[in-house]
């Protein structure tokens, strides 16, 4: 069964209106590797937004993933994180880092259990202000898993016009998707 | 670029007597699924909304499992479900017809391919109830097959007069 379609307006997070979000392109690997790279992201867009799934190809639970904007290597980074283990509540924050973290998962839940997320980097062409960015990053692998939200500062004024997301060690595997899309204001 | 507009309303039910909600025959030609449900209310003593999926027809087996974080306002706690019968996406306890109903956002990742298994990521709140609060989960649905069966349930009991469900579908270029 499925209902009557409802276009327009719902509110709770979601795309306000349908026409406003678009997709700008996507990243699906055939073969591991280490970078994924958006560039060229054109400033005619109020958010942006890259939802994804992955996994890299470390033994190990939670691997961390290193997002950067215009190469920028520098120590201009901080971020906040709160996140569940499936024990325990925790947080945790960084200053001065040379990048905003993210997560994913290794290859210890199973060669199938992929990391899913969520990430917003608001108002990224406004050249009057610091850039920040919100993630829902998580994974469970039946009998462990983590939910993790991130928020990220990058201090720089300049519009975003590419992003980067680099495995901390090893590769993202094959089957990893990586898509980046654009809301209008 | 840009390949167009994408995010599209599929379908959406609201409720007019007590029940679960199914969406069947979802199309593959997405990549990723979201799904709000909001104005949940309470039926039974210790609700949740809750997901089945399946490829053809829900998926009764024991091949689910999730983590979640939440926090009540005095505290935040972490949980975890292995090999269960659905996905439970967070407890709504004790929202009469009078209260502000939860909202749960469901995101369905990559949710028609065949290679992994699906991982489905949300956030809930919970304003008014005895238990009020927010919450983040992510669900794992251990099968390989395409997702084109979605049921919301109160952890397999009804969900309340009024309850809305939309599902959206969202393509990438």
């Amino acid at each position: 069964m499925i209902g009557a379609i409802t276009a327009g307006l719902f509110s709770a997070g979601v795309a306000s209106s349908t026409n406003s979000y678009e997709s700008i392109a996507t990243t699906t690997l055939g073969t591991a590797a280490s970078v994924i790279t958006f560039s060229s992201i054109p400033a005619t867009y109020k958010h942006l937004q890259i939802r994804e799934i992955s996994q890299i190809n470390v033994a190990g639970a939670s691997k961390d993933v290193y997002m950067r904007f215009n190469s920028d290597t520098g120590a201009n980074y901080s971020m906040h994180v709160l996140y569940g283990n499936g024990t325990s509540a925790l947080a945790t924050a960084s200053t001065s880092a040379t990048y905003a973290e993210l997560a994913t998962t290794g290859t210890t839940a199973g060669a199938s259990v992929f990391s899913g997320g969520v990430i917003d980097i608001l108002d990224y062409a406004d050249t009057n202000k610091y850039k920040t960015s919100r993630s829902i990053v998580s994974w469970d692998g039946n009998g462990t898993g983590v939910v993790f939200f991130y928020s990220g500062n990058w201090r720089s004024t300049s519009a975003i016009s590419t992003v980067t997301l680099t495995a901390s060690t090893g590769s993202f595997t094959a089957n990893s998707s990586f898509a980046l899309y654009g809301i209008k204001g | 670029m840009a390949a167009g507009s994408t995010y599209t309303p599929i379908a959406t039910t609201t409720l007019g007597s007590a029940g679960t909600i199914t969406f069947s025959s979802i199309s593959g030609s997405y990549t990723d699924l979201v799904l709000v449900v909001s104005n949940v209310k309470s039926v039974s003593s210790t609700p949740s909304c809750s997901l089945r999926v399946g490829n053809g027809s829900v998926d009764t087996g024991s091949n689910y499992s999730d983590t979640v974080l939440e926090g009540t306002g005095s505290s935040a706690s972490s949980s975890r479900q292995s090999s269960q019968t659905r996905i439970e996406g967070g407890y709504y306890v004790g929202i009469n017809s009078n209260g502000n109903g939860g909202v749960y956002i469901y995101n369905f990742q990559n949710y028609s391919n065949t290679s992994t298994y699906k991982t489905v990521i949300w956030r809930g709140n919970t304003p008014d109830g005895s238990a009020p609060g927010t919450i983040g989960g992510v669900g794992l649905w251990r099968s390989t097959s395409a997702i084109n069966t979605i049921e919301v349930s109160g952890s397999g009991a009804n969900l309340a007069t009024g309850t809305v469900a939309t599902l959206y579908g969202i393509a990438a270029a």
